[in-house]
């Protein structure tokens, strides 16, 4: 009776309206759908150019390309070696600095850290991270690394590379810029992308466990190790990877420092190239062929790695997420 | 009372040194990364601030050798492709945003869109920079700013994806049922009352996104490359801030490095005032 009553009510008019609004629906519904997909259409649409383009670099090599060192342009002979060997070294050092450091940091502005500074100070940490890397990079080049040659890579070649095995590491001339000037650079740069993942993660430990902590008499150092750390071990580990990520795929900053030679050497003080820097440097002036697919073949590398640490970084994250939803 | 038999002095000793040891280099790492970011901050200022005068803004780049010149090709070059970029990204960004927030929920093809904007969040980004190249640049066999845009619009669509959709997801759910109880149509909850709601959010986001695409330097390079000239012609090489400050700070000329710190100093100025007009907004905001 009521629902009879109701549909006799609807005018002509009403219908049109209800018929348009379902119409209006169904293609905005569509169009933000597309959208969305767009993304993902991107994300393929690299994966599928970057294949096609690499594609005679990794027929003609093999993948050997990757174990290969030689680089000649002129003979056409192309192995990505030293740049893998260069992207991964300098990012690993840069998370040997930085790890420490950030979490240094993360405890600091979440456990120690008066108040009323605590906003400035992770403000400041955040604009840190804002810093466009060219800036960095320039930093380096003209500020750091003749200091870093000066100073830090004598004392390092005195004290560390007087050890038997380490002497390698630190030998050669003092030049400033190279793969550890490089990893430097790179690690104040993943600095504060490190720390503040940690912050946020620290930030969200149920405070009544901490206080049951300190309750039974535990020092701030006893909570952040045993009660912080293991509830936040995934998000830690992510925000890590993330830094990782961002590290691996880092272009300008590493450009300007890392003194772009292609040789292969184990001395930190030498200078060497990253992927993102061969790429840099070579690519505007590729010629049509293997130098130019060897690039390609590079760059598809990289993007491997950095998806799979990416994804690492998501996944986890999303982990540390899901267990928090569960236990408040 | 305190001193009796299980108190064990020694374990609370080697407890208190750990732990004033472990607080101290912790606030030895704050103050060391305070120290980079006054260290960095200073010299740009030092170096670039005697670089900034009238010239820059109003001649262009100079000729390998010659004196003087200014950056104002390269700002208004990048200026151009910025808003571009800003302007394409934005309406992008925000209805993927929308899609999955609103409709998307936990469906399995949203999910994936989701794992995939993050990760293209922080995808190196001169390998999007390739993928222009190779799908634009080597079609058309010229460079553009057009390209230029593109690559930098790919960067920036994931970053507004992201907080379009966390900020809809802060709008209360009674806002939307008031809505539809009203008999609105849901194109018109979604447009009007949730992202009206979420106004000053999603501008964060757009104002990241240029705050991020401002200074990526690495995607314009085999793009937008360089002109040397006065330029606003879209469609042929642009000049733009980034790679000059690259191109220029590599250079063996003097004015040219000086130009270099002034562009620097310009760009850091431009992408940390984004960043700190970004929690302006979002805190008014969060107060009102």
């Amino acid at each position: 009776m009521n629902t009879s009553q109701s549909s006799d009510m609807l005018t002509p008019q009403a219908e049109r309206i209800l018929k348009i609004q379902k119409i209006q629906d169904f293609v905005f519904h569509k169009s933000t759908l597309f959208f969305a997909l767009s993304v993902l259409v991107a994300l393929i649409g690299i994966i599928i150019s970057l294949v096609v383009n690499a594609w005679p670099a990794l027929s003609a090599f093999g993948l050997g390309f990757f174990f290969t060192v030689e680089w000649d342009i002129i003979n056409g002979q192309f192995g990505g070696l030293i740049a893998v060997f260069g992207t991964v070294v300098t990012a690993l050092i840069a998370l040997i600095i930085a790890v420490p450091l950030s979490f240094g940091i993360a405890v600091f502005l979440t456990e120690t850290c008066p108040a009323p500074l605590r906003r400035p100070l992770g403000t400041a940490v955040e604009l840190l991270a804002a810093v466009p890397s060219i800036i960095y990079g320039m930093f380096g080049l003209f500020i750091f690394a003749p200091l870093f040659a000066e100073y830090v890579q004598p004392a390092l070649a005195g004290s560390l590379g007087q050890i038997p095995i380490l002497e390698y590491l630190f030998a050669g001339a003092f030049n400033g810029i190279g793969i550890l000037c490089a990893g430097l650079i790179l690690a104040m740069m993943v600095l504060p992308f490190i720390a503040s993942v940690m912050r946020d993660v620290f930030e969200i430990v149920p405070p009544v466990l901490k206080e049951s902590a300190y309750g039974i008499g535990c020092t701030t150092w006893e909570v952040v190790n045993k009660i912080v750390l293991p509830y936040t071990k995934t998000g830690v580990i992510g925000g890590i990877m993330l830094g990782l990520g961002r590290a691996l795929g880092e272009t300008m900053a590493v450009t300007f420092v890392i003194g772009n030679a292609h040789k292969l050497s184990t001395s930190l003080f030498s200078p060497g190239n990253s992927i993102a820097s061969t790429l840099a440097n070579e690519f505007g002036e590729a010629e049509p062929g293997l130098h130019y697919s060897s690039l390609f073949a590079l760059g598809l590398a990289l993007f491997a790695i950095t998806f799979i640490v990416l994804a690492i970084a998501k996944i986890m994250l999303a982990r540390m997420e899901a267990a928090q939803g569960k236990k408040t | 009372m305190i001193n009796n038999s299980n108190f064990n002095q020694t374990i609370y000793n080697k407890r208190r040194r750990s732990n004033w040891l472990g607080l101290t280099l912790s606030m030895f790492a704050m103050a060391l990364g305070m120290i980079f970011l006054l260290w960095i901050l200073s010299v740009l200022f030092i170096k670039g601030f005697s670089a900034i005068d009238w010239n820059m803004f109003t001649q262009s780049t100079p000729a390998p050798g010659s004196e003087g010149g200014g950056l104002a090709n390269a700002i208004v070059g990048s200026l151009m492709i910025v808003l571009s970029c800003t302007l394409i990204s934005t309406p992008i960004g925000v209805m993927a945003g929308i899609y999955l927030s609103e409709y998307g929920g936990k469906s399995k093809i949203a999910s994936i869109t989701r794992f995939v904007n993050d990760i293209m969040l922080s995808a190196p980004s001169i390998v999007i920079g390739l993928f222009v190249y190779a799908v634009l640049v080597a079609q058309v066999k010229h460079f553009s700013g057009w390209a230029g845009t593109i690559a930098l619009t790919l960067i920036a669509i994931p970053v507004v994806v992201r907080t379009t959709e966390n900020m809809l997801q802060l709008v209360p759910g009674s806002l939307r049922e008031a809505a539809y109880a009203l008999g609105a149509p849901k194109w018109k909850v979604a447009f009007s009352v949730t992202l009206t709601a979420a106004k000053s959010g999603v501008i964060t986001g757009i104002l990241l996104a240029l705050a991020r695409v401002s200074g990526e330097t690495a995607p314009l390079l085999f793009t937008a490359l360089n002109n040397q000239f006065f330029s606003t012609n879209m469609n042929a090489p642009m000049a733009n801030l980034p790679v000059v400050i690259f191109q220029f700070a590599m250079s063996p000329y003097d004015n040219w490095v000086d130009l270099a710190w002034g562009g620097a100093l310009l760009i850091t100025f431009v992408v940390l005032g984004l960043n700190i007009l970004t929690r302006v907004v979002f805190r008014a905001k969060a107060k009102g």
